[in-house]
Formats: structure tokens, C-alpha cells, sequence
């Protein structure tokens, strides 16, 4: 990426609505949430979901601390199943296939839903090993598709004019921007259809957020990302929609033009408006 | 101000100090002594001619070594029974290595320092390392061939010297062909044996195998017999010479060099010299086996059993502790049953290690063996194979006997590994098993590495176990040799622990013995730490490889 059009898109960014035709196109939904609720043991987290996910576009997750969106987010590629006590009602659609039914193999769901963490977590491996560690678990050990695979993944994650040289060098080595976009890159790689980020920037100086925040930009094109975050300016910024939550429930879903300059629910309001949270 | 330097916390840090002080002395006092004692064995030292009155009056001569002095009070020697003049303080006396057990029946003596009429080094006084009854002093008189004076007087000792080289060359021949090629044959005799039994008993014993193996038997007899007439000539030829020495009371001693180790003028030699002969004498103690009962000679057996066990202990102990820990820690439900289990293998490191020996014994030796007797070496019995003590319990006991280290390290490592990263691998589509293979067990290496240490550290200095399940004083040969299947885990094997206990407590000449038990003892302690530097230089490296656990 040339310093040209880092300009110019900061400068896009900083509008901070976007126009409205864009999300005028006719969308196509890519995830559904239908009648979701989730229990921690006896503890209700998620109360009766329901929302869509279109193609291609961002979709952010606002709302205070524990209100669910992590959760919620978490749900989407099925890392809840980690969690022992954790119960699951209801169905979330990924196209059209309820990625809740008993014959779905988990590990290639989440080989089409990508995630991304709040801290960066790269393995204590190389940095072309990070990257290649989805082609490797699915058997692709050929040395020219790994090279090039990674090559397009850190050009993707606009990483690779910093790391072409030192590809061999332990992924602990490097900042936390580049960490964290080093585990886009390796989100990337295996191709998903879907891209979770869990707040991705929380951890990051402004810089390296600007530096992501960007990336999910040019990431759209090709995927479809939801993206958790505390930061309602963030939200302002990088999503064509917007979804707020509060304990538990979705109040409020709209594109993110909408929801920020005529919320239709107070709660949504005062949250914005910063009034609590 | 008493109360002000309390709350100051200085007398806090004092006491901290104090005790990290009194350790490190402690440790370095115990290093130093079995350095100091151990190590200053092998320095040749100076021979002394006494002349010595006998409590009768009798002036007499008496050459040895000084080996040891002890001071006693006067009142405590007097209530043992010496006589003190009134301005005695202390009563001195002397221990002398005077050698000779053949002819004086000891080799120590105690002498009375007042009673010491003159002392003199004189350079002619030679020691004599021989094969039996311990080293002989005195001096040289003739060197004979076949009989026959070859040299005589000071002509003699260049010449014993090339002889005792020449003897020394023979002699090697025939261990070689004792404990090889003899050996072997008898390896494979015994194997003949046991296949004609094992044949017998499935009655297929026919005229074709008869036949087989009474000429696979003529062979090996054929080569027997040519060895032999090898040996006879061999031992012609190192009896052939013999050295005649004179004691300080006169008696001349007539020893053949086949029983002769080396000779050897200490008073005469420079500092250089006694470098060269120090630097021998610690080889020879590295790399040769025992002698007289384990006196003398060297500890090799001892060293290369202790190494073994350790070994294949660690061969069996870090997969079986690796693979319980992981199932601990991974895959089942934590809860009661888990905290249970976890409970009791803590437990399990604190139960006395003879305990284990017990149960090696009764369990592994006696009922796994005697079934693995009875199921596959029929043909051996009544003696057993697996049915009786041996390396592969040994090695399984201590296995036994280390496994709650590995497993609890293990799990330590394991749960230590953040969330975030084994999230991050299963986010990629990996299932649990490939994430534990790429990620979490390499990452969890270096805690294995330290369960490891510390099982070799516990295991290498373990004796009372092993004195059940398979060591033994003496091993006649080595658990690893060239006959096949080279790797004889049913063998006996000696240890440098068990080592150290027979030679200083259960030897018949302990005055001989007490330099090596340190000398064994300083040489346990070396190969621990050598075993233990190993590993820890392998964690190191992992450590530095998976440093996530830092961020």
C-alpha cells in the first residue's frame, strides 16, 4: 500500500457516516440468528437473538461490558462449545444450514468462520509458520502453495512489506499491531467465508488501530465480518451496520448511519449519547 | 531503637541471609569433603620407613603409607587403656597403609607417634599394585624369567619395568578372549541349549534338528578349543616372569606378573610424574572393572549401570507420566474424581522409596516375570529369565517411583498454556487432538523437561529400591554388549549408590576401602549432575523456543 492511499483513506474514514447508498444495495444475508438463547450453567447470557448478517458487509456488535456481544459473537464459529457448562437454544444459519445441528463437523465451521481474539495470540512458531498453521492441520504441506499462501495473506493483512524479510523469525518478536494483524493474516489464509473480530484494537496503541481499522476496510471485499467493539467511534467508523446490545438481548439493529443519528429505542440513545456505559 | 531497627525490617533481611548462607556452606562443606577425599585418593604418596618401638621395647621397621593421624585427649586415652606421662596433653597416632596382607595378614596399622624413633624416605622402597591380597611394599630385588635371575639389584628396575608393560599387553589378550570371544561362544552355547529344550518341550525335537544343532555346537566347540590352546599359551607366557622382593623384616617374596597391576617408586617421583600416575590411576578407576571385592580397581560396571537405569527409566517414565498427565488435564471432567486422582498422586511421591522396592519385587520381579517366564522361556527353567531381579524392573520401579514428578510437572505446564492460544489454533479449524500435537505439547515441553529432571535426579541417587529389583554387588558382565540382542534387559547390573554402601560398609577390608567410598561418592554426584545439566540444557533450549508464556 502506497502513502497515497493510506491518505486518502484516512481521509474517508474520518467521515465519520458513511453515505447511505452504500448500504442500499440489495443485500444478501450471509448469517441468521434465529430465537438464540445461551445459559452460562443457570445463568441466562443470551435471551431470544434474533438478527441478520449480510455478505461482504460489517457488522458491529456495540453495547457495555457484558451485555453479551462476545458471546453472541462467540456463538458464530461455536467457541461457546469450549465452555463445559454452557447450553445453546435456538439456530444461527450460515447459509441457510444450522451450524447447530448434530452433523456438523465443528473444525470445518470454523475453518469457514474465522476469528480473531482481543489479545494478539500468535504461536510461539515463525511467522510463516503462523500463517501456514491452517493450510498445515488440513494436510497441505506443499512448499509452493505455503509460500505463496502466505505471501497473499500478509499482503492481505498489509503486513507483508514489514515481514518479507524476517519470515523466519518467531512471531513473539514483533509489536502488538503487527501481532494482531499477523493473526488476521493467519485468519486469512485458510480462506474463511465469515471473519469474527473480537475486539480487535482494545489492546493496540492508536496507530496500530488506525492500522486495523483500515484493513477491515479493505477486508469487506472479500469477506463478511462481525466485529465486537467497545469503541462506538470504531463502530461509527468501519461497519455498514450496527447492532446494540444490552444484558443479554438485542435492542436495537440497524445500518450504522441509522442507528448512530436516529436511534428508534431510548436505551439505544442514552448508550450513545453517553449516558451510561 | 531496638524497636525502630525491627520495624526497619533489616534483622528480617538479616535472617534471610543468614539462611541462604548456612545452605550454600552446608552444600559446599559436603562437595568439598567428598572432593577432597575422594579426589586425593589417587595421589601416589610418600613411603615411610618408621623405625618403631614396640610396646615390648623391641626396635623394629615398619614401611607404609601415612595415611591417617588421629589426636586423642589425654584423659579419654587413658580410660582406653594407654599409659600417660603427666605432661602429655594428647595422645598422637598414626594410621599406616603398610601393604603386605599376604605375609602380616593386615594391611592398616596404628602406631604410636611417642614411640616413633625416626622416620626416613628412602628413595629404593617400591609399591607393588597387585591382582589379590593388595599392594605390597618393600624393596626390589631380582627380576627372574622362567625361573631364572634375569637382573638383579639396581639393574632390576629398569627391566621390570618393560616386563611388568609386556605382561600387562598379554594379559589384556586374554581378558579380551575371556570376556569376548570365550563369552560369546558361551552365549551361544547356552542359546543351543535352551533351543533344544524349547524344542523338546514342543516335541518337535527330530532327527534334523539333532542334527543341526550338534553341528552348529561342533562348530563353536572347534573355535572353543582353538581359544583355548590361545589362552594356555597366553598364560605360558605371563606366568613365564616373576619379581622377587624383599619386605622391611627381611622375608623375600617371589611375585609372579600375571598378578602384577604396576610398580611404582613414589619417593623418587617428580611432581610431573605423579601428575602422569594420578592422571592413570582416575582413568583406571573410570573405565576398568572392580577388583578385590571391589577395593580396587575401577567402578565402570558401577557407572554404566547407573547411566542405563537412568536411562531407560526416563524412556519409560516420560511418555507414561506425559500421556497421564495430558488425559488429567485435557480431557477428563475436572471434579471430584479428578481432584481425587491428582490428591493421590501427589501422594504417591511421598511413599518411602522401599516401599516401591517391595513392590517391584513382589509385582514386576515375581509375577509379571515368573508369568513372562512361564510363557515364553519355558526352556529355561528352573532358572529364571524375566522371574527375577534385573535392569528392566530396576528401571520400571524407578519409573514407578518418579512418575507422580513427571505428571505433576506435566500438568503444571499444561496449565499454564493461556486459553487464548489453544482458542487460537481451534479458531483455525484445528480439532482438540491437533491442537495438543502442534501446540500445547510443544509449548508444555520445557515443564516435561523439568518433571524430567527432577525424576533423573531422584532415580540416579536411589539405592534402597534397586537392592530388590536388581542390583547387585558384582556383575559379572555388562547389561549392553556385542552378543545379540545387545541389549540385556534381564541382566544384573551394578549402581554407583549401591556402590558406595557395599564397598564402605559391607567390604572385609574398610580402612582399604573408606578413600574409594568417597571417590564413588564424589562420581555419583558428577554423573547427576551430568545427567541433569543435559536436561536442563534441552529445556533451555525449548524454554527459549516457546517463550509465549512470558507475554
Amino acid at each position: 500500500m502506497t502513502a497515497q492511499q493510506v491518505r486518502t483513506h484516512s481521509i474517508d474514514m474520518s467521515s465519520v457516516l458513511r453515505d447511505q447508498k452504500k448500504t442500499d444495495e440489495p443485500n444478501e444475508a450471509c448469517i441468521k440468528v434465529e430465537n438464540l438463547n445461551l445459559f452460562y450453567g443457570e445463568k441466562q447470557a443470551l435471551y431470544n437473538v434474533n438478527m441478520e448478517m449480510f455478505k461482504k458487509k460489517v457488522t458491529a456488535y456495540i453495547g457495555p461490558s457484558g451485555c453479551g456481544k462476545s458471546t453472541l459473537l462467540r456463538c458464530i464459529n461455536r467457541m461457546n462449545d469450549l465452555v463445559d457448562s454452557v447450553t445453546i437454544e435456538g439456530k444461527i444459519l450460515l447459509d441457510n444450514e444450522n451450524i447447530y445441528d448434530k452433523t456438523v463437523n465443528v473444525a470445518a465451521l470454523r475453518r469457514r468462520v474465522g476469528m480473531v481474539f482481543q489479545k494478539p495470540n500468535p504461536f510461539p512458531k515463525s511467522i510463516f509458520e503462523n500463517v501456514a498453521y491452517g493450510l498445515r492441520i488440513q494436510g497441505i504441506n506443499d512448499k509452493r502453495i505455503l509460500e505463496e499462501t502466505v505471501e497473499n495473506s500478509l499482503r492481505g493483512a498489509a503486513l507483508w512489506d514489514e515481514m518479507k524479510d524476517r519470515l523466519n523469525d518467531n512471531a513473539l518478536g514483533i509489536s502488538g499491531g503487527q501481532q494482531q494483524r499477523l493473526v488476521i493474516a493467519r485468519a486469512i489464509a485458510i480462506e474463511p467465508e465469515v471473519l469474527l473480530l473480537d475486539e480487535p484494537a482494545s489492546a493496540l496503541d492508536p496507530i496500530s488501530t488506525l492500522k486495523i481499522e483500515e484493513l477491515i476496510n479493505e477486508l469487506k471485499e472479500k469477506y463478511t465480518i462481525v466485529i465486537v467493539t467497545h469503541n462506538m467511534q470504531q463502530a461509527a467508523r468501519v461497519s455498514d451496520y450496527t447492532a446494540f446490545m444490552f444484558m443479554g438481548e438485542l435492542i436495537e439493529m440497524g445500518t450504522t448511519s441509522e442507528l448512530f443519528t436516529n436511534p428508534q429505542k431510548k436505551q439505544t440513545e442514552d448508550y450513545i449519547t453517553g449516558r451510561y456505559g | 531503637m531496638i524497636k525502630a531497627w525491627f520495624k526497619s525490617g533489616t534483622p528480617w533481611v538479616w535472617l534471610n541471609a543468614a539462611a541462604v548462607s548456612a545452605c550454600l556452606i552446608m552444600v559446599v562443606g559436603v562437595l568439598g569433603l567428598i572432593l577432597v577425599r575422594g579426589a586425593g585418593h589417587f595421589w601416589p604418596s610418600q613411603i615411610v620407613q618408621f623405625s618403631y618401638q614396640e610396646p615390648d621395647g623391641k626396635i623394629q621397621t615398619i614401611i607404609g603409607e601415612h595415611v591417617d593421624t588421629s589426636i586423642t585427649p589425654a584423659a579419654m586415652a587413658k580410660s582406653t587403656g594407654y599409659k600417660m606421662a603427666d605432661d602429655e596433653d594428647t595422645l598422637v597416632q598414626y594410621l599406616v597403609k603398610a601393604g603386605n596382607r599376604d605375609i602380616t595378614g593386615t594391611d592398616f596399622r596404628w602406631i604410636l607417634e611417642r614411640n616413633v624413633k625416626q622416620q626416613q624416605a628412602p628413595a629404593e622402597l617400591m609399591v607393588v599394585e597387585r591382582r589379590e591380597w593388595g599392594n605390597f611394599y618393600g624393596r626390589l630385588v631380582a627380576v627372574k624369567e622362567s625361573g631364572k635371575i634375569i637382573a638383579e639389584g639396581d639393574g632390576a628396575w629398569p627391566i621390570i619395568q618393560t616386563r611388568i608393560d609386556q605382561a600387562l599387553a598379554v594379559f589384556e589378550e586374554i581378558t579380551y578372549l575371556e570376556k569376548k570371544e570365550i563369552g560369546a561362544i558361551n552365549y551361544s552355547l547356552e542359546k543351543l541349549r535352551l533351543e533344544q529344550k524349547k524344542l523338546q518341550l514342543k516335541n518337535r525335537w527330530d532327527a534334523a534338528a539333532e542334527q543341526r544343532l550338534a553341528a552348529e555346537k561342533a562348530d563353536l566347540e572347534i573355535e572353543y578349543k582353538k581359544h583355548q590352546a590361545q589362552l594356555s599359551e597366553l598364560y605360558k607366557k605371563i606366568r613365564r616372569d616373576s619379581l622377587v622382593a624383599k619386605t622391611e623384616s627381611g622375608t623375600e617374596v617371589e611375585i609372579p606378573l600375571n598378578k602384577v597391576v604396576r610398580v611404582f617408586q613414589p619417593n623418587t617421583m617428580s611432581l610431573f610424574d605423579k601428575i602422569g600416575h594420578y592422571g592413570v590411576k582416575v582413568l583406571e578407576f573410570l573405565t576398568d572393572d572392580p577388583r578385590e571385592a571391589n577395593t580396587e580397581g575401577g567402578i565402570f560396571p558401577a557407572i554404566f549401570g547407573t547411566v542405563m537405569m537412568v536411562m531407560m527409566m526416563s524412556i519409560i517414565v516420560t511418555p507414561f507420566g506425559v500421556i497421564a498427565a495430558v488425559y488429567l488435564r485435557e480431557y477428563a471432567k475436572q471434579g471430584f474424581i479428578t481432584r481425587l486422582i491428582r490428591i493421590s498422586v501427589n501422594n504417591l511421591a511421598g511413599v518411602p522409596s522401599i516401599v516401591y522396592g517391595v513392590f517391584g519385587l513382589g509385582f514386576f520381579v515375581y509375577i509379571l516375570g515368573g508369568n513372562i517366564d512361564q510363557l515364553f522361556f519355558p526352556e529355561a527353567a528352573p532358572a529364571p529369565v524375566y522371574g527375577t531381579p534385573g535392569l528392566l524392573w530396576a528401571s520400571i520401579t524407578l519409573a514407578l517411583l518418579t512418575l507422580p514428578v513427571v505428571i505433576v510437572s506435566t500438568e503444571e505446564g499444561l496449565a499454564r498454556i493461556p486459553s487464548s492460544i489453544r482458542e487460537g489454533s481451534l479458531a483455525l479449524g484445528a480439532t482438540k487432538l491437533e491442537t495438543l500435537w502442534l501446540t500445547v505439547l510443544p509449548m508444555a515441553s520445557p515443564a516435561m523437561m523439568t518433571g524430567l529432571i527432577l525424576a533423573v535426579a531422584r532415580a540416579a541417587g536411589e539405592v534402597a529400591p534397586l537392592m530388590l529389583v536388581g542390583v547387585v554387588k558384582l556383575a559379572p558382565t555388562l547389561p549392553l554388549d556385542g552378543n545379540y540382542p545387545f541389549l540385556h534387559l534381564d541382566r544384573k547390573f551394578m549402581h554407583l549408590g549401591f556402590h558406595i554402601y557395599d564397598v564402605g560398609f559391607q567390604s572385609p577390608n574398610v580402612e582399604a576401602a573408606r578413600p574409594l567410598v568417597y571417590a564413588t561418592a564424589l562420581l555419583l554426584v558428577l554423573v547427576i549432575v551430568g545427567l541433569n545439566l543435559a536436561a536442563i540444557i534441552i529445556r533451555n533450549n525449548l524454554r527459549e523456543k516457546y517463550r509465549a508464556l512470558e507475554g
